[in-house]
């Protein structure tokens, strides 16, 4: 079998001293973590092994010596050798450097004293097991960051054995205590390990850390009360329709998560969390931006002084349409009575709802004053005021559609059920299927007559029906741009992208090999470098679940809808309890 | 008789000499050049340039194998810009390096395979990853890497 060791770059150069890792169960490879320099007393290593065991849940053990040649200190040999006694073994490692050669030496000692070697057996025997030994160099910050994917919890039972790469892994990043102490630190222990290359953290950092845990606990309690606040308004049937109290209440589930005062403890909720803070402060950046661009110039007070001719244009349009259609449209002949009702109907209802606009006109460039600087609160606040102002001005449209398609779904059940009639059968709603019946004369006669009435009447509905269902799809379909761009800011992992640009090592699909020169009488010496994920995989990996709204009805379905006359709410929120 | 600017009725120009070749005898002559041998040199440099551009960027120069015993197989592949991308499968996650037949339109090829397994459920093969899918080496190749392939992976059985 062959033995792998795997070895941290960091120690390439280190003092002699011992090495200090993890045998990898099942696997015959060990994972060097750190070199304990000279001189040390044995009892203290091993107690701080132990220690170092109850807190990391690493088996750590004293895997080997490591020796360093350097001029003027020579005899070491037979003192690492002697060392092999005092930490007993089943496997003992001698690696050493010899100055001018790059690669390592190695010797493996097992516990009954066979000496397994490395070297070229020139005679070729048998006698030798072509036991050999690969010496695999990996950056040890680097994989003790990394994260490989696909992401397996360490919590979750599972019966797959966890592949060797995957248990390195696992063992660097939960060796993390191991690294706190150094060579330049006053302990009983001198350490080198990745850390002696250059402290890494600075004071501002550990400041902000120690500052996180207290601003979190505030700011939970902040949003307990907004909890609470936004179930009275939850009582309102109306807050479900607005989109901006859906959005402020998905925030607020967003903030519980990300304020939490409990530390993230698995890779994916550290980057859920990680991902929703860091689109939080974007959406910020973007609504303040917004802002400035409102406010700069009075442009907001253009915009309020457009607004009320704006709705008087629409009014107007809508006038003439329905004096078009009062006429006769497209060259159609209509039932002039009928006609002349729906007509005035529509009539009487545009101008109560211009009436009313030209009341609130004078109110109109405060509230927009005020309704605009919500925007501080992000971009998808603003567009979803945007999307409910667009839904309240366009009420007018939305109540025709409904008047129309509730008018037109009445004489298609009527038209179907006498149709019905006619022929002479009958829909039995206990059986769910068509049942013939025999009708008496006066019935058919009757039912004849309506059927005739409703058939004739028929397009006359049908183009009205058409004409606002077509401006209510236009509607429709610019509150469901504007419901897709907020989604996609809501949804959109610009940490995951920035981790995966910025720090490629942290994302991990994986590792590459590469050989290292191979000098004669030196194991064979690899380079383990990380992989990173492809950016495809980041994007479809670490997607935040959203409350996308998405179509409810395929297109099929969709149709029928409108061919019946049924009422269509094409955008579903997910949601949507009461639904 | 001095050249003026004309053009035909396409709006291309064109180019009109007048020679009085006596008192009484006159010759016209109209040059509209079709096609100038610069221009056409052009395009062709600039098609010859892209279709490089197109290569240099997308088309694979080298694979590589490498196979570690008990560690695993790596498998990498780099275009001649520089850019490489690496697949390593690990040995516990590999079954088998096999030679596959495979009818292909008229004729029959052979290509190096790896084929991978579920470390949980060892007999079934999962996928089948082949190798080489760029540089398509006949049989005498193929044969060779496998024989040294399933030197090395008898080993660390």
């Amino acid at each position: 079998m062959v033995l792998k060791i795997f070895f941290p770059q960091c120690c390439n150069t280190a003092d002699s001293g011992l090495l200090v890792g993890h045998w990898i169960p099942g696997h015959n490879s060990a994972v060097v973590l750190a070199v304990i320099h000279y001189p040390f007393i044995p009892g203290q290593v091993k107690k701080y092994l132990s220690e170092l065991q109850s807190q990391t849940q690493v088996d750590l053990t004293v895997l080997g010596s490591w020796s360093m040649p350097k001029e003027g200190k020579e005899g070491m040999d037979s003192f690492l050798k002697d060392l092999s006694t005092i930490f007993p073994q089943k496997c003992w490692l001698q690696l050493s450097r010899e100055i001018g050669k790059r690669g390592f030496i190695c010797q493996v000692v097992q516990n009954n004293g066979k000496l397994l070697q490395d070297r070229e057996q020139k005679n070729g025997d048998e006698s030798s097991e072509g036991d050999k030994i690969i010496l695999i160099h990996y950056d040890q910050r680097k994989v003790m960051l990394s994260q490989l994917h696909p992401v397996q919890d360490v919590s979750q039972k599972s019966d797959i054995e966890p592949s060797e790469l995957r248990l390195v892994f696992q063992t660097v990043a939960q060796s993390q205590p191991l690294f706190f102490l150094d060579k330049y630190d006053d302990g009983p222990l001198k350490l080198t390990h990745w850390q002696s290359e250059g402290r890494e953290a600075s004071i501002i950092a550990e400041l902000l850390k120690q500052a996180s845990v207290p601003v979190c606990i505030f700011l939970t309690w902040l949003l307990s009360l907004w909890h609470w606040f936004c179930m009275v308004l939850k009582m309102l049937f109306i807050s479900s329709k607005l989109s901006t109290c859906v959005q402020s209440g998905y925030r607020a589930v967003h903030f519980k998560t990300v304020f939490s005062p409990k530390k993230a403890a698995t890779h994916m909720e550290f980057m859920r969390k990680a991902n929703i803070f860091v689109s939080f402060l974007l959406d910020i950046a973007l609504g303040l931006l917004l802002i400035s661009w409102l406010y700069r110039e009075n442009r907001i007070s253009k915009l309020a002084d457009t607004l009320v001719p704006v709705a008087d244009r629409v009014a107007k349009e809508l006038q003439e349409l329905l004096e078009w259609l009062m006429g006769a449209p497209a060259g159609l002949k209509m039932n002039r009575a009928l006609d002349q009702v729906l007509g005035r109907f529509f009539l009487y209802h545009i101008h109560l709802w211009s009436s009313y606009i030209h009341l609130m006109s004078p109110f109109i460039e405060r509230i927009l004053w005020y309704v605009g600087l919500s925007a501080c609160l992000g971009l998808t606040f603003a567009l979803s005021v945007l999307s409910d102002i667009v839904a309240l001005l366009t009420f007018h449209i939305y109540c025709f559609y409904v008047y129309g398609a509730r008018l037109y779904c009445l004489k298609i059940y009527g038209l179907s059920s006498l149709w019905r009639l006619f022929r002479g059968k009958k829909w039995n709603v206990l059986r769910q299927r068509v049942d013939s019946c025999s009708y008496d004369l006066d019935q058919l006669f009757i039912g004849t007559l309506l059927f005739t009435i409703l058939l004739f009447l028929l397009p006359t509905t049908a183009l009205y029906y058409l004409v606002f269902t077509l401006l209510r799809l236009v509607v429709v379909l610019f509150q469901g741009v504007i419901h897709l761009s907020v989604d996609f800011i809501n949804s959109f992992h610009l940490f995951a992208i920035g981790l995966r640009i910025c720090r490629p090592y942290r994302l991990a699909e994986g590792v590459k090999f590469k050989v290292l020169c191979q000098e004669p009488g030196t194991p064979l010496h690899l380079m383990m470098e990380i992989n990173p994920l492809k950016c495809s995989s980041v994007l479809q990996c670490y997607r935040t679940p959203t409350y996308s709204c998405y179509p409810k009805d395929s297109w099929a379905a969709l149709c029928k809808k409108l061919f019946v006359g049924e009422l269509i709410y094409p955008w579903k929120q997910k949601t949507d309890k009461t639904d | 008789m001095a050249e003026e600017e004309f053009t035909d009725i396409n709006g291309n120009s064109i180019s009109l000499d007048c020679q009085t070749r006596s008192a009484f005898c006159r010759e016209f002559t109209v040059t509209s050049p079709k096609l100038s041998l610069r221009k056409v040199m052009v395009y062709t440099c600039f098609v010859w340039l892209f279709a490089y551009a197109v290569f240099f960027f997308t088309e694979v120069d080298h694979e590589t194998l490498l196979i570690i015993g008990s560690l695993g197989v790596q498998l990498s592949s780099s275009c001649a810009s520089g850019r490489e991308s690496t697949i390593f499968i690990e040995m516990n996650k590999l079954k088998d390096i096999v030679i596959n037949e495979a009818v292909y339109m008229h004729g029959i090829i052979y290509y190096l395979c790896i084929l991978i397994k579920d470390p949980a459920d060892p007999e079934t093969v999962t996928s089948v990853v082949p190798l080489f899918q760029s540089s398509k080496p006949r049989l005498n190749c193929l044969v060779q890497v496998y024989r040294s392939c399933q030197e090395i992976l008898a080993q660390s059985r």
